[in-house]
């Protein structure tokens, strides 16, 4: 593999991180992360969208009008969105119920929309997945991670195991929403204090 | 549920930003002055509840009596980007300098998520044409008051001095913090 290519795997994990370094999908990333799990499997979910919508762009791309791109992207993106809400509802039907108007959501994250035009319209194929791939696990440990920290004060548990007995006093304020802008706000710092930020 | 009710609880108990999540990209990208979060919070105000009756209508007339119900998301989020394209083309010939100020973030209205999913919810809830139009309206307002609320905090904080790392979006993010933390007084008025 070329450094390019090597380069377009890694971005999205680490320097342009869409949580904590480009601050897009904002919704989902404070509305569900009440729980590790949940963080995880929104990420996942937006991962498998962002593969799929990146690779048939990329596909269709010469296809499609510059014109009218984006309504075109748009239909596409909320087609795969479509498919993982009818097969999360039917599978994973707990998890469907937790992450709830989330879901359809997932067609207005700008991650997806937005690497449908800054890559996807201007890649290959197996350049676009391996974006969508990083781009998606990026988003997934940055909500896996802001999930865990919430759980972890919230509910003194971590993916539903629980380190402290019954009597303990959980600080319930982060698993309600100011705590969402607080964690993520604690967690950014960190991130621009490892990024060495002056 | 009454008319006021829906009004009380969409701005103030579940306000849309601040206890739903939803419209968050805007909500802090345009909040740096308040004259420009005044001018997305109307732009916000007239697309919400123009999509409310409109996708309330494409929903019972056409995707129901087909059997299409699962096509919501799609056709839904259509609906949306065809309605902020009006906006756009109505707001650059009737006001020109609210068209500058707003920007790029006009478009953006397309991905606010707080347009969609405020259609999407209005079905959930099973409202009525009536309660749809309000709820979208009352939604929008609840997310013009967050908004312009959050814009005079951040015009103040402008002006003081923070280290380097938390500048910017962290000390965004604690004051909307904050400001949630105010508005779950309201939680409880209305059950």
């Amino acid at each position: 593999m070329s450094s390019q290519t090597i380069q377009n795997l890694t971005r999205g994990i680490i320097r342009e991180n869409p949580t904590f370094v480009m601050l897009l999908g904002m919704c989902p990333t404070l509305g569900v992360t009440t729980s590790a799990a949940n963080g995880l499997g929104m990420g996942l979910a937006t991962l498998f969208v962002l593969i799929l919508s990146n690779s048939a762009i990329s596909l269709v791309k010469n296809f499609i009008p510059s014109m009218v791109r984006i309504p075109c992207y748009i239909v596409i993106i909320a087609s795969f969105v479509t498919v993982v809400e009818l097969l999360m509802a039917a599978y994973l039907p707990e998890l469907h119920a937790q992450l709830g108007i989330f879901i359809p959501l997932i067609v207005v994250n700008c991650i997806i929309l937005g690497r449908a035009e800054a890559f996807a319209a201007k890649n290959n194929m197996f350049q676009s997945v391996l974006d969508a791939i990083g781009m998606g696990l990026g988003f997934t440990i940055g909500l896996t991670s802001l999930g865990i920290v919430r759980e972890i004060l919230g509910s003194y548990s971590v993916f539903g195991w629980s380190f402290a007995g019954e009597e303990a006093y959980p600080m319930l304020l982060f698993i309600m929403p100011p705590g969402a802008f607080i964690a993520l706000a604690g967690l950014i710092i960190l991130v621009n204090k490892l990024r060495g930020v002056k | 549920m009454s008319y006021l009710m829906i009004f009380i609880a969409a701005i103030f108990v579940n306000n849309i930003v601040l206890s739903q999540f939803l419209g968050i990209c805007p909500f802090l990208g345009v909040s740096k002055k308040i004259s420009t979060a005044l001018g997305m919070g109307f732009a916000v105000m007239f697309v919400m509840t123009l999509s409310a009756i409109v996708t309330f209508l494409i929903y019972y007339k056409l995707l129901v009596p087909y059997n299409l119900t699962f096509m919501i998301t799609v056709i839904f989020i259509l609906v949306i980007a065809s309605l902020v394209q009006m906006v756009e083309i109505i707001l650059k010939k009737v006001s020109p300098a609210l068209y500058q100020a707003l920007g790029i973030f006009l478009p953006l209205i397309t991905t606010n998520c707080a347009v969609l999913g405020v259609a999407i919810l209005a079905i959930q809830k099973q409202f009525g044409l009536l309660s749809s139009v309000c709820y979208g309206l009352a939604n929008a307002m609840g997310f013009t008051l967050a908004i312009v609320l959050f814009a005079g905090l951040r015009e103040r904080m402008s002006r003081t001095k923070l280290p380097a790392v938390i500048k910017g979006t962290p000390i965004a993010l604690i004051t909307a913090g904050l400001l949630s933390m105010a508005f779950m007084g309201f939680a409880g008025i209305g059950h």
